[in-house]
């Protein structure tokens, strides 16, 4: 089922790019619905239950709350998905020649020989296989949120061994990639209808603050725009760049 | 077998800000030049247009313009004796690749070096005696005053069209400017950029203790502007995606922007992308470079004779293209001789966070590169260091550069990484919280050195070049104390909650800091101690040149770029009046 657009109402009585100063301590647009489903594009690298335990996952490390949907409604399981099937899951731009030093000081960054898109291969079936054993042979989507919680920060401190990785270089791996795919524009599968950025109140793509830097302490109200804003894209498109006049 | 191109009179390594410079000056004094850059091309139009160029996730997170470690990267380790291992990712520091190099996706914060910095050795010794810094501290003088380049700064500005509100001209202080500067001949070419929320808050605090807030120098141009080429530039519309993409507006002063189209447009110069320098050759016994090779688009090994080398290539870079072309002595820690890869330094960088706890709205995305207010209280020129065992400083900036939340979402100390209690902070604070940066100076020690690696090569089968480096005792002290000043201002600034990052960690190779690698091939006054003359020569082979920011014996407590440029007309001056005459040393060991 498509989703629709969330209600805008507050923000489209005013065209105007702000509301008056002093109206409303809004930081940013309304929320959208979290009640509407999670969607579930469809899956380049992730098997389903890979899928479940990376939804379950991210949902922990930004859950939702009673205004703002977390990282499962916003979709961030597609934009991982997304980007281990693409370049950065194959490693690109990165030196993965060995020798391989995995036990390596912090100071001298990653070391692994796994490119991420292996490191998340690897990460989730070592981390569900831990939860079998320790946990009555459940499954990580199964755990209570606490006890997913408990999960996430034994792999955050390292107290979980994984046989073939450090944990917390899994966990920080997961981690980035969540907040990317909660605050990265829409185009790239998560920040579903942007709520992210509503959430703070980011404008997203649309960036021109000449007129309005001087004005401290403005609330900023108009809704963000993604780069994938086909009227912003068509504008450019059709030659209304800032150099050349429309003809 | 290699393939052998025809002779040109000028090989610049790189199709940076400084090939960019020396491109189009040789060119016009009559030479045959070729700039040979590993990345493409990239112009502001269709390039660099929007709305796609404001993608935090392709520009910011994944690095689209910086250099691609998986060709060529640096091994790492933090002291001698550690094993380097390859920096795997991007971290602390950006490099760029792509015609117009760093300075294409740069910030545009544009400082002079206080006078001070290009005599640090002899006035540290006249002003506080000899004694007063431990033979650790291997600072140097320049072989350059600040006199002597005073013109070519205030040049390079006109060139960026540089915006800033000036605080000393002729020695006469003037109101609303950096009153710690160094004289200038003339006002900046274009007024300050407007004031951010950020920068009135500290600015306003840091008044209230007695400090002199003023606009930080901005080549994000403030006015319509043509530069003395011709070069138009357009006002700064704050954009907020400034450091690391390009400006679509063409505002932000750049090399395609400033000078390039110039170089382009001349015949003698041609710029050829895709072109991966290898290696300079030279001649043992005439002492002399024969040109550089390079592996070329189609992956052919190719030779490009030349009688001028010029190594544009940045930073750390250059030291270790001579490493691997075996010029000069590689400097060797143990010994404490040699000169190529000695005094590599950095910067030295703390911060602090005002949270307002969403009584203020700061509206970060309200921003710009170079967007801020500073306080020059505390650079090295400004104050007393007696008593104090450290020489160095830097200035403390209220900088409001961007609102792109994947990397810009401060909560206060103590927040959980991640969890209810995370999301909630990050969305009571995002708009409501000021960034406050020290931007600190980077003293040279005897274990800070560019090497090349005994283990790790690069996808042509050469091996990477190493870096050692910890901050060292003196950069700790310095940034203790001035972090503390930092921290007053902070206090001041009436926010709910505060917090400070001091630096009490070893140098890490993973979180950005900053791309101001600095020092390596230096310049000096004795071949001892130095890889390049005050003119940016060689020592060892007259018709090789060293550009950027490898040839600081020590960093400021200021961004590099404007005494980069600086230094690239210099040289060019050098070479064309005195050099093309009479090819030789300019300066007798
Ligand atoms: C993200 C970022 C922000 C910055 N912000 C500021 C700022 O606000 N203020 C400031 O003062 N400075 C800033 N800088 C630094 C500034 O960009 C540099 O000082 C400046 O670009 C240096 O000029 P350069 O010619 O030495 O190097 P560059 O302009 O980087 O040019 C070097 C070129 O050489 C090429 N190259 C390297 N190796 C080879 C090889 N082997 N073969 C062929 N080509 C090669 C590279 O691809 C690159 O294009 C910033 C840099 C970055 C990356
Ligand atoms: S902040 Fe200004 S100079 Fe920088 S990219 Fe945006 S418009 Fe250009």
């Amino acid at each position: 089922m498509a989703v629709t657009v969330p209600d805008h109402a507050a923000a489209e009585e005013h065209p105007v790019q702000v509301a008056q100063v002093g109206r409303q301590n809004a930081l940013s647009s309304p929320p959208p619905r979290a009640d509407l489903p999670a969607e579930r594009g469809m899956l380049f690298f992730f098997n389903d239950e890979e899928a479940r335990f990376v939804d379950a996952a991210v949902e922990r490390l930004i859950p939702s709350d009673s205004e703002w949907p977390g990282a499962a409604w916003a979709g961030v399981l597609n934009f991982i998905d997304r980007q281990l099937a693409a370049a950065y899951g194959a490693g690109a731009r990165m030196y993965l020649k060995g020798p391989w030093v995995p036990d390596a000081p912090p100071q001298q960054g990653y070391q692994l020989r796994y490119t991420p898109a292996q490191l998340y291969r690897i990460g989730i079936a070592e981390t569900r296989a831990h939860v079998t054993s320790n946990y009555s042979g459940r499954e990580f989507w199964d755990l209570g949120a606490p006890v997913m919680d408990e999960v996430l920060s034994s792999l955050e401190s390292g107290a979980i061994e994984l046989p073939s990785l450090p944990a917390p270089v899994f966990f920080e791996t997961l981690l980035a990639n969540t907040i990317e795919g909660f605050f990265g524009d829409p185009v790239y599968g998560g920040n579903r209808d942007m709520v992210g950025w509503r959430m703070v109140g980011f404008p997203g793509a649309y960036a021109q603050f000449i007129d309005l830097v001087e004005l401290y302490n403005l609330p900023y109200t108009r809704p963000p725009i993604s780069i994938g804003d086909t009227g912003a894209r068509q504008a450019y498109l059709d030659g209304h760049t800032h150099d050349a006049q429309r003809q | 077998m290699t393939v052998r191109m025809k002779p040109v009179d000028v090989a610049l390594v790189g199709g940076g800000l400084t090939a960019a410079i020396l491109g189009k000056e040789l060119a016009e004094a009559g030479q045959t030049v070729v700039a040979l850059e590993r990345g493409g091309m990239r112009q502001t139009v269709p390039d660099f247009q929007s709305p796609t160029m404001h993608d935090e996730l392709k520009y910011d997170v994944r690095h689209a313009y910086a250099q691609d470690v998986s060709v060529q990267t640096i091994t790492f380790r933090n002291f001698v004796g550690q094993q380097a291992l390859p920096m795997r990712q991007l971290g602390s520091f950006l490099p760029g690749e792509g015609v117009g190099g760093g300075a294409t996706h740069w910030n545009g914060q544009t400082w002079r070096f206080q006078p001070e910095w290009f005599v640090l050795k002899s006035w540290a010794e006249q002003r506080y005696g000899r004694g007063f810094l431990d033979d650790d501290v291997t600072i140097q003088d320049w072989g350059i005053t600040y006199e002597e380049l005073e013109p070519y700064y205030t040049f390079f500005e006109k060139v960026m069209g540089i915006s800033g509100a000036p605080g000393n001209i002729k020695g006469q202080i003037q109101v609303g400017g950096n009153p710690f500067e160094g004289p200038r001949s003339e006002p900046y070419p274009n007024p300050p950029m407007k004031q951010s929320h950020s920068g009135f808050l500290f600015g306003q605090a840091a008044a209230q203790l007695g400090y002199r807030p003023f606009p930080v120098p901005s080549a994000n141009v403030t006015r319509h502007y043509t530069n003395p080429f011709g070069a138009e530039i357009k006002p700064c519309m704050y954009c907020g995606f400034c450091d690391p993409f390009g400006c679509e507006h063409f505002a932000k002063a750049s090399p395609q922007v400033c000078i390039l189209p110039f170089a382009l447009a001349n015949k003698n110069f041609e710029m050829r992308t895709h072109s991966y320098v290898l290696r300079v050759e030279w001649d043992r016994q005439a002492k002399v470079a024969s040109g550089v090779t390079y592996v070329d688009a189609q992956g052919r090994e190719v030779f490009q004779p030349a009688s001028m080398v010029v190594l544009c290539a940045f930073a750390h870079h250059n030291p270790i293209l001579m490493l691997q072309s075996r010029i000069g002595q590689p400097y060797d820690p143990e010994t404490r001789t040699g000169t190529v890869g000695r005094n590599y330094t950095y910067q030295t960088m703390t911060g602090a966070e005002v949270f307002y706890d969403g009584e203020k709205r700061i509206n970060p995305f309200m921003a710009a590169g170079a967007l801020g207010t500073a306080i020059d209280d505390f650079n090295n020129g400004s104050f007393d260091h007696s008593g104090l065992g450290f020489i160095g400083g830097g200035y403390i900036a209220a900088y409001q550069t961007t609102g792109r939340p994947i990397y810009h979402h401060p909560v206060p100390e103590g927040t959980p990484r991640w969890g209810l209690g995370w999301k909630q902070a990050v969305r009571q604070h995002y708009n409501s919280t000021v960034s406050l940066g020290f931007h600190g100076s980077s003293i040279p020690h005897p274990n800070n050195y560019l090497g090349v690696d005994p283990t790790y090569t690069d996808a042509f089968g050469q091996p990477l070049g190493m870096l050692t480096y910890d901050f060292p005792y003196n950069d700790r002290l310095m940034a203790r104390y001035i972090t503390e000043k930092m921290a007053g201002i902070a206090q001041a600034m009436g926010g709910k909650q505060m917090s400070v990052g001091w630096l009490d960690d070893h140098y890490s190779i993973v979180p950005y800091q900053t791309t101001h690698n600095t020092g390596g091939a230096i310049m000096g006054t004795d071949p001892k101690t130095s890889v390049v003359n005050r003119y940016l020569q060689s020592w060892d082979l007259h018709n090789l040149w060293v550009m950027g920011s490898s040839v600081f014996p020590q960093n400021a407590g200021y961004n590099p770029t404007d005494t980069v440029g600086a230094l690239a007309y210099w040289a060019a001056d050098a070479m064309i009046k005195q050099y093309l005459k009479n090819p030789g040393p300019l300066v007798q060991p």
